[in-house]
């Protein structure tokens, strides 16, 4: 029986619901992100979902300049997650100028994302 | 491959501003010039080459405007880097016979044609990249700041020497009449110019111009055809390993490591042999990047390499002569202008700007954020 809908949508139901969950794949012991129907390190086709710990690493950062009349500027950056895979995401909490390469930071749910605030 | 094709003609159009042209008439427009360059007419072309961000099925719709009935088409759409890397799906059609004279030709009105912001709204509607777009990177200078901040990180690169790099490429631009951007630049006005996305300003990242190239291509035993000294195909290669840029494996390293690694092995050449460089200067972070990824210094050393003009006219390495994408043009797509620098400087044409002595030139496409890397070496007749 093949699962009810993709990988992303499954990822985006579980986030809607609360759960920051990500890809382990049961053949190489992996976590794959983004959510693929296949594990791109070894092709392996059974990925479980596991919970992420939330844990992570500033990768790199910007801070993507845009007028006060338009909501001022605002942070963009990579974070690398303990378990080894790495997203995009903001950091919050902060000005955006002070998120720093190397931050550790805590992952959270707002608005359906998942953003980081420092650890 | 090596040695198997040589490009006959090259030619630009609408460079700057072509204001009330269409992305089409200015491709074709090139086309024109490149077949004029290569003292040839369309009724010649019987292998189409293009590719386009906008215009769907674009090898129909170029051959449709010339009135081609094509034996080969490709539209293959890798990013700016697509125009090098057509260097070898055209060398392949070539030398199976399956063509005889291949057109490649790429035309933008991206500065002065409407409704890119609408157009914009569009693409993403079709291609939505939900692990990205919703942190509303302002791409591409988003992600090619990201790469740049991270080199900064590991290796103490400065926006300093980055700026360096926007001064050298002005500087060249200086020397060509045909470059949009002119006015001297100094380190300090880069510095201190509007930020975009730290640590890029607006003077670090390429510029916004309309604009089109062209060539023709053919097998090398024909280049006795030609009014003007064909530009051999030494290498080719292509490599990619990402698309976004939160799936790059390592941003201070492209694949431009693989791309350069296997086109110098094609030529039989290693860096010391390349008399002048092309590398797709979108941002000053890719000079950078490609001349550590190619092999013309170690990597994290870029910024040490490009300090005290070692790159600019009358330094020890020719990079970007025409001006770059960062001061000649740049009109989304940067990549055959790349090859039209290239071939020019091969033949001695290249006026204030010529690099004495030509005889190996490679030029360096990227495409994407950092994504897609090709890798093109071409010679005089004398380097086959």
């Amino acid at each position: 029986m093949s699962p009810p809908s993709g990988p992303e949508q499954q990822y985006f139901e579980r986030l809607a619901a609360g759960r920051f969950e990500i890809q382990r794949c049961a053949a190489c012991a992996r976590h794959v992100f983004y959510p693929r129907v296949l594990c791109p390190h070894c092709g392996g086709d059974q990925l479980d979902w596991v919970p992420a710990s939330g844990r992570g690493t500033v990768y790199s950062t910007t801070v993507v300049r845009r007028k006060p009349a338009d909501g001022g500027d605002y942070n963009v950056c990579l974070v690398d997650l303990a378990e080894g895979v790495r997203m995009m995401s903001r950091v919050a909490g902060l000005p955006p100028a002070e998120v720093k390469i190397g931050m550790a930071v805590n992952a959270r749910i707002a608005e359906g994302l998942v953003e980081f605030t420092p650890a | 491959m090596r040695g198997s094709v040589a490009i006959a003609g090259v030619g630009l159009a609408g460079c700057g501003e072509a204001p009330g042209w269409t992305e089409m008439e200015i491709a074709a427009a090139a086309a024109k010039n490149a077949l004029a360059d290569a003292g040839l007419s369309a009724r010649d072309v019987d292998g189409i080459v293009i590719a386009s961000t906008n215009i769907f099925m674009s090898g129909l719709a170029l051959a449709e405007h010339l009135g081609i009935r094509p034996k080969f088409t490709e539209s293959s759409m890798l990013g700016g880097s697509s125009f090098v890397g057509h260097l070898i799906p055209a060398a392949l059609a070539l030398n199976a016979g399956l063509c005889d004279t291949v057109l490649v030709a790429y035309g933008s009105n991206q500065r002065t044609g409407t409704g890119r912001a609408e157009a914009g709204r569009h693409k993403m509607a079709l291609d939505p990249q939900p692990f990205e777009h919703p942190y509303k990177p302002f791409n591409p200078p988003s992600s090619y700041a990201l790469a740049a901040a991270r080199h900064m990180h590991q290796y103490g690169t400065t926006r300093e020497q980055l700026a360096e790099i926007a001064v050298a490429a002005r500087r060249w631009a200086q020397l060509n009449p045909e470059a949009f951007a002119r006015e001297p630049l100094t380190a300090d006005e880069v510095l201190k110019s509007r930020m975009i996305s730290d640590p890029l300003t607006v003077r670090d990242c390429c510029l916004v111009t309309d604009g089109g190239g062209a060539y023709v291509i053919t097998r090398a035993g024909r280049a006795g055809d030609f009014p003007k000294p064909s530009a051999y195909l030494l290498g080719a290669a292509s490599a990619h390993w990402h698309r976004q840029i939160s799936s790059m494996p390592d941003l201070t390293v492209t694949a431009a490591t693989e791309s350069g690694a296997r086109a110098f092995a094609m030529a039989g050449l290693g860096p010391r042999d390349v008399d002048v460089l092309e590398l797709y200067d979108a941002f000053t972070i890719n000079t950078l990047l490609f001349l550590e990824d190619l092999g013309f210094c170690a990597k994290g050393e870029g910024g040490a390499f490009v300090a005290g003009g070692r790159i600019a006219p009358g330094g020890s390495l020719p990079v970007n002569t025409n001006g770059g994408g960062l001061s000649c043009v740049h009109p989304g797509m940067y990549g055959i202008f790349l090859l039209v620098e290239a071939v020019r400087q091969l033949r001695g044409e290249a006026g204030a700007r010529q690099v004495k002595g030509a005889q190996v030139a490679l030029a360096h496409g990227n495409g994407g954020v950092l994504s897609s890397q090709i890798t093109a070496l071409l010679g005089t007749k004398d380097t086959l």
